[in-house]
């Protein structure tokens, strides 16, 4: 008997790193252990492939700001000597003054508006039980399949009912509502990731829901609703169907619509599309290199799980 | 919190909540309304219409031949259309290849970023700083580095690898790498930063007694970060999925569907149906298959890899 005894003893340790589950209650030795197995990867398996995969990444980034910065003409593939020719000319000749002010309004609006929207369907969403919450969650999921670009008639129809074509409200409008499923998705799973206990707390205190809402919770949501409204800006400062089909006037045009115009025809200017470029990137990149690191830790916080 | 004084905190529980969340039987509907509205309005609404439009001959330039189709449209796309099958496999072709490296490159710089190593925050922003420019944006970028004349080839033929005046966007052979490199550039940092937030969820301590128990570095991979991040990567690969065959935004500024309609996806076919050849009631009816197709593969896919199964 102890014989037999002895292998089934052994037999779990090893059986449970085959597995890799968890063994029950893991010793404290074990996690005071000094080192983590993952850190243990040699530097060179690390630098080696990051290295390559920021070549892929930055070489065309370098490409459109040296053919933005550099003469028409030169072929050198250092920035030096640099013009601002190019930008001038796209800026006033080609309105991109005037595209990136439309494009700034519709991003700002697009995500103040999801942002309101999404967060008090994503409350309810997170801390009531209704009728009809299955159903409407399951909306939401489907809206993911509804392709925006397949859509474009019936809403140019519905803008044209609402005489809201050649506005810049219809672009907003759309881009707003094409935001709010995946928006309201993430915000719910950030706000059952907050003890409803803390709400109920500042409800004993005698705040109202809403109050209690407002100086408990919403301070605690900030990292996700970066990562959402961040989300939403980005999406509506890229966008450029609904912004193509539903505005007319040059006007009122965005950025996309400004770089698409530059890249028709045999895009001979390629200072001025490179120029148009950098004009377009550096909004969304100033806004992702601030939020970056909220958004993983945004997304961590209940996203992909919510 | 001034009023805290007036009541005895014992008191709040039931009766409370009632008084202060005013009217929880309505509250969660008047919170969801906007968002239900909206929705209702702009996505559902023209849904149905495209569903009600594919039953109907729809032209606005030849009004004559509006009116009621039956089937007319449908069995005309699987059986009279002379682009419809070769779009499709288009799509699927467009689809499956870009998903599949998008999610594992993707996968390993989110495992490579997750590391502790120096530099890590700039490293991080910098990789995933293409998934701030999507769109047309990246059409731009890569158009510049595809020119024939000044692009990347031109270069690349100064060191003597490949002839002068390539052009990798107007040669059928050479289009679709192109393409797919072009939106991998986009597409590999939303997978990493997704899988990169459930990675962190992973607790460290269960490497640690992996590694007590000997388990290697592979081995660790596939019994605890793989399973764990399952849910993470079924979901972020069929939302990424849905988005690449629905996106029209790159395919169109890039290629434009060309060269000869070799790049031309199912989307990019009913867009130039309805929008340039105004015929409309067609393009509902090939809307509606694309619609068809898409649950029915998510579906499939949602069964086959068991979402939200035995995983955590």
């Amino acid at each position: 008997m102890t014989a037999a005894a002895t292998p089934t003893r052994t037999a779990p340790v090893t059986g449970t790193a085959g597995t890799g589950r968890p063994p029950e209650g893991t010793p404290p030795a074990a996690a005071r252990k000094r080192h983590r197995a993952w850190d243990e990867v040699p530097r060179w398996q690390i630098y080696l492939p990051l290295g390559v995969y920021l070549v892929f990444t930055l070489v065309p980034f370098y490409w459109i700001f040296l053919f933005a910065v550099r003469p028409a003409g030169s072929t050198s593939l250092l920035p030096w000597p640099m013009t601002t020719a190019h930008f001038e000319k796209v800026w006033t000749e080609r309105s991109f003054g005037i595209f990136f002010q439309n494009s700034l309004l519709i991003g700002v609006a697009v995500l103040v508006s999801t942002t309101v929207v999404a967060l008090a369907g994503g409350y309810a969403l997170a801390r009531f039980d209704f009728r009809i919450k299955k159903g409407f969650m399951l909306a939401l999921l489907c809206s993911q399949f509804v392709p925006g670009a397949l859509l474009l008639v019936p809403l140019f129809q519905i803008f044209a009912e609402l005489r809201m074509i050649n506005s810049i409200g219809s672009v907003i409008l759309a881009e707003t509502v094409f935001q709010l499923p995946l928006s309201m998705i993430l915000i719910s799973g950030f706000i059952r990731n907050v003890p409803p206990s803390l709400e109920e707390a500042a409800w004993v205190d005698g705040c109202n829901r809403f109050r209690a809402f407002l100086i408990v919770v919403l301070p605690l949501l900030r990292p996700g609703l970066v990562a959402v409204g961040s989300f939403a800006f980005v999406h509506a400062w890229n966008h450029f169907l609904f912004a193509l089909m539903f505005l007319s006037s040059q006007s009122k045009q965005t950025i996309p619509v400004g770089l698409n115009t530059l890249m028709g025809a045999d895009s001979v200017d390629l200072g001025a599309l490179a120029a148009g470029g950098v004009i377009a990137a550096v909004p969304v990149v100033i806004v992702f290199a601030f939020i970056q690191k909220w958004l993983v830790t945004g997304f961590s916080a209940g996203a992909v799980k919510g | 919190m001034a009023t805290a004084v007036t009541k005895p905190p014992r008191a709040a529980t039931a009766r409370e909540r009632r008084r202060t969340g005013a009217t929880p039987r309505r509250l969660p509907y008047l919170l969801i309304a906007p968002a239900g509205l909206l929705m209702l309005g702009f996505i559902a609404y023209p849904v149905l219409s495209v569903f009600y439009y594919s039953l109907q001959h729809y032209n606005p330039t030849k009004p004559w031949r509006n009116g009621f189709a039956g089937f007319d449209n449908f069995t005309k796309i699987f059986t009279d259309d002379p682009h419809f099958w070769g779009t499709l496999t288009f799509s699927l072709k467009w689809v499956v290849v870009e998903v599949s490296l998008q999610l594992l490159l993707g996968l390993a710089l989110a495992l490579i970023v997750n590391q502790t190593f120096a530099g890590r925050a700039l490293g991080r922003a910098l990789v995933f700083s293409p998934w701030a420019v999507s769109g047309v944006l990246t059409s731009a970028i890569w158009v510049l580095l595809y020119n024939s004349q000044t692009g990347i080839t031109r270069y690349l033929a100064d060191l003597g690898i490949g002839e002068y005046g390539t052009s990798l966007l107007s040669d059928t052979a050479t289009v679709f790498p192109a393409a797919i490199v072009a939106d991998l550039w986009r597409g590999v940092p939303f997978f990493a930063i997704l899988i990169l937030a459930d990675l962190q969820s992973v607790p460290k301590d269960l490497y640690e007694a992996a590694e007590v128990d000997g388990a290697g570095r592979l081995r660790q991979f596939f019994h605890i970060t793989l399973p764990h991040i399952r849910d993470a990567i079924v979901l972020s690969t069929l939302l990424r999925a849905v988005w690449e065959f629905n996106n029209v935004d790159l395919l169109y500024t890039l290629t434009g569907g060309g060269p000869a309609g070799v790049t031309t996806t199912l989307p990019l076919y009913v867009a130039e149906t309805s929008v340039d050849a105004h015929n409309f009631g067609y393009a509902s009816a090939l809307t509606t298959v694309a619609f068809v197709i898409l649950l029915f593969c998510s579906i499939v896919y949602l069964r086959l890899s068991k979402f939200g199964g035995d995983s955590k």
